[in-house]
């Protein structure tokens, strides 16, 4: 079974070979001797990459021109016009009345440290299940992870009564407990992964040498895997940052509310009438995300490549 | 060395905090909810025993069905078409742009990490009608096409199509992405080798391409269907599930079930429909899975 969930893993998240020189050749192979022709056939497939980046990225530019302009602007002026001015009161009124600096800061107070908890987990937990030798090693392995598949629905009404008695609701911490548990299948499955590609001698010398499990782990393995820790990592940052299921059950209280909740809530409410404040905090609610994926965008591109088991 | 790699002490202190975390928190809820089910009422109204009520009750209700069947509708339409559009994207990127779909891979693959709510709420406005007409109706009246300009997420029909178009438009570049790397693995003489036997464009696609690519597209279909059968965030920040209730997929069902209507008996009897829904498409993961090993 664990040979077969290898493979799952191994084939999107390999590094992409370099495809230049296939495609060059095989283009090669059509081409035709009158360039003016050539021109020509390719026109269609031109027009499919333009179309495809106007499909792309209109919606996004005329969302950051939108979060610009003022509320006349709206109703006055075609809605592809640019703005007259910056008008960055919107972002002003996004931050203060439409409290997107409050739900910013409980995001990162969520998000933080259950990245931490449960990447500190998952990665102990992955060592124990692929390097160390056990009886029940696979059926455990296993059990992790059937809770990929699980609906989020499963478990949703249990944890709010016991959440309900704890007074855990209306408290990040709440959120930070669930994220942490969620994290755990997708993150060992991942990371299981990764240290098979661990060469197993240097574990096993390590050992030889006398080192306590513990240390080679600490010492040996871990640095090993530090570019996978960051990864999976990036993976988690967006699935716990973009929940919006978890935050919406367990958290009423407007003061608490992450930046998905806090957003959801304040479209509900201002969103008809106001279209300026709602584009920019659209705007806030986006950069976080566009930040990293400007920075990490390759590292992303692979690690959530990796974890589409998780569709 | 074998001694030390089967150190119960290390063993217990590297899979024991994960195992009980997981436990506490995802296998034992999971347990207690197949325990509502034979319960009615909540934890506000009081819990009483219901036997198989709540499953019987299941079989009856006209809104279950029809929120199984947007389920189904909306995973069967988004999965045939971020496959289908990721699969053109991918040969787009491989045997046209060649070296320069870098870029263009890693634009198209983005918004994906957008939250679904934000992207939701564009679409929103894209669509909308007052208190101004959004992008699309803008663009419709621009073009003279004034007389279809309406409430297009008013429309149970539009809402639904709609919905299915922007979580495409969402993960068309993810899937453009996993598919790329199937692509790129296809040995490059068995690409030139069918050229050299006269074999071209479509003909070359389907008897040389498809076949070699198969298992990584099965593999998208089910990740896909696995992931799709699950939606709620696009739905609930989109339309709310309406108009109506043409667009409340299980997820959705379920949650108002419970949460507005208190019954965690019946709620979780539907999350327990929607779980069995996913647990047949794993099995097919696993099952394609180990069919890929082998191959």
């Amino acid at each position: 079974m664990s040979q077969d969930l290898s493979q799952i893993t191994a084939t999107p998240q390999g590094p992409a070979p370099a495809p230049a020189p296939a495609g060059n050749r095989l283009t090669s192979g059509v081409r035709p001797r009158h360039p003016l022709r050539t021109q020509l056939a390719r026109m269609p497939l031109r027009l499919a990459v333009a179309l495809l980046l106007v499909v792309e990225f209109v919606p996004l530019l005329w969302l950051a021109l939108s979060s610009l302009k003022r509320e006349r602007e709206f109703s006055g002026r075609p809605v592809w016009s640019l703005p007259e001015t910056f008008h960055w009161e919107n972002y002003v009124n996004a931050w203060t009345t439409g409290n997107m600096g409050t739900y910013l800061r409980n995001s990162v107070i969520a998000t933080f440290p259950s990245l931490v908890l449960t990447l500190t987990l998952s990665v102990a937990a992955a060592f124990g299940l692929e390097v160390m030798k056990w009886r029940g090693r696979n059926a455990v392995l296993l059990l992790f992870l059937a809770g990929i598949m699980v609906p989020l629905q499963m478990v949703l009404l249990p944890l709010f009564t016991v959440y309900f008695r704890a007074h855990l609701i209306d408290n990040l911490l709440s959120l930070v407990i669930t994220y942490t548990a969620f994290g755990l299948p997708l993150s060992i499955f991942l990371m299981v992964g990764y240290y098979r590609a661990v060469p197993r001698q240097i574990i096993e010398a390590a050992a030889i040498d006398g080192a306590g499990m513990v240390r080679t782990f600490w010492q040996i393995s871990l640095p090993m895997v530090r570019n996978a820790i960051l990864t999976i990592g990036l993976v988690q940052f967006f699935f716990i940052w973009n929940d919006l299921l978890l935050s919406l059950t367990f958290i009423g209280d407007d003061d608490l509310r992450t930046v998905q909740t806090g957003l959801l809530n304040f479209v509900g409410q201002y969103g008809q009438r106001q279209w300026g404040p709602t584009f920019a905090s659209v705007c806030i609610a986006v950069f976080p995300t566009l930040l990293i994926y400007l920075i990490l965008n390759q590292r992303v591109m692979k690690g959530l490549t990796a974890g589409s088991v998780k569709g | 060395m074998e001694r030390a790699l089967r150190d119960w002490r290390a063993i217990t202190l590297f899979v024991g905090p994960a195992l009980l975390v997981y436990t506490l928190i995802l296998l034992g809820p999971i347990l207690w909810s197949v325990g509502y089910t034979f319960f009615s009422g909540g934890i506000i109204s009081g819990l009483e025993p219901a036997g198989f009520s709540n499953y019987a009750k299941l079989l009856d209700d006209d809104m279950f069905w029809s929120a199984a069947g947007v389920t189904v509708k909306y995973a069967v339409a988004v999965t045939i078409g971020q496959v289908l559009v990721g699969l053109l994207l991918a040969l787009l990127y491989v045997f046209y742009l060649g070296r320069a779909s870098g870029l263009v891979r890693t634009l198209v693959f983005f918004p994906i990490v957008l939250p679904t709510v934000a992207v939701a709420q564009l679409f929103v406005k894209l669509f909308q009608v007052a208190p101004q007409n959004g992008l699309v109706n803008s663009a419709l009246s621009g073009v003279g096409l004034g007389e279809t300009v309406h409430d297009w997420l008013a429309s149970p029909t539009a809402a639904f199509w709609i919905l299915v178009t922007m979580d495409i438009w969402r993960s068309m570049g993810f899937y453009a992405v996993l598919l790329y790397a199937g692509l790129v693995d296809i040995p490059q003489d068995l690409i030139e080798s069918a050229r050299i036997d006269g074999a071209n464009g479509l003909r070359l696609f389907r008897s040389v391409i498809l076949p070699l690519l198969a298992p990584i597209l099965v593999s998208s279909v089910i990740f896909s269907i696995n992931g799709t059968l699950k939606v709620f965030d696009s739905v609930l920040a989109l339309t709310r599930g309406g108009p109506g209730d043409a667009t409340t997929p299980l997820t959705l069902y379920m949650y108002n079930t419970a949460f507005t209507y208190g019954d965690y008996g019946y709620g979780s009897t539907i999350a327990m429909a929607l779980t069995m829904m996913c647990l047949v498409v794993t099995i097919a993961i696993f099952r394609s899975a180990r069919r890929d090993a082998t191959a």
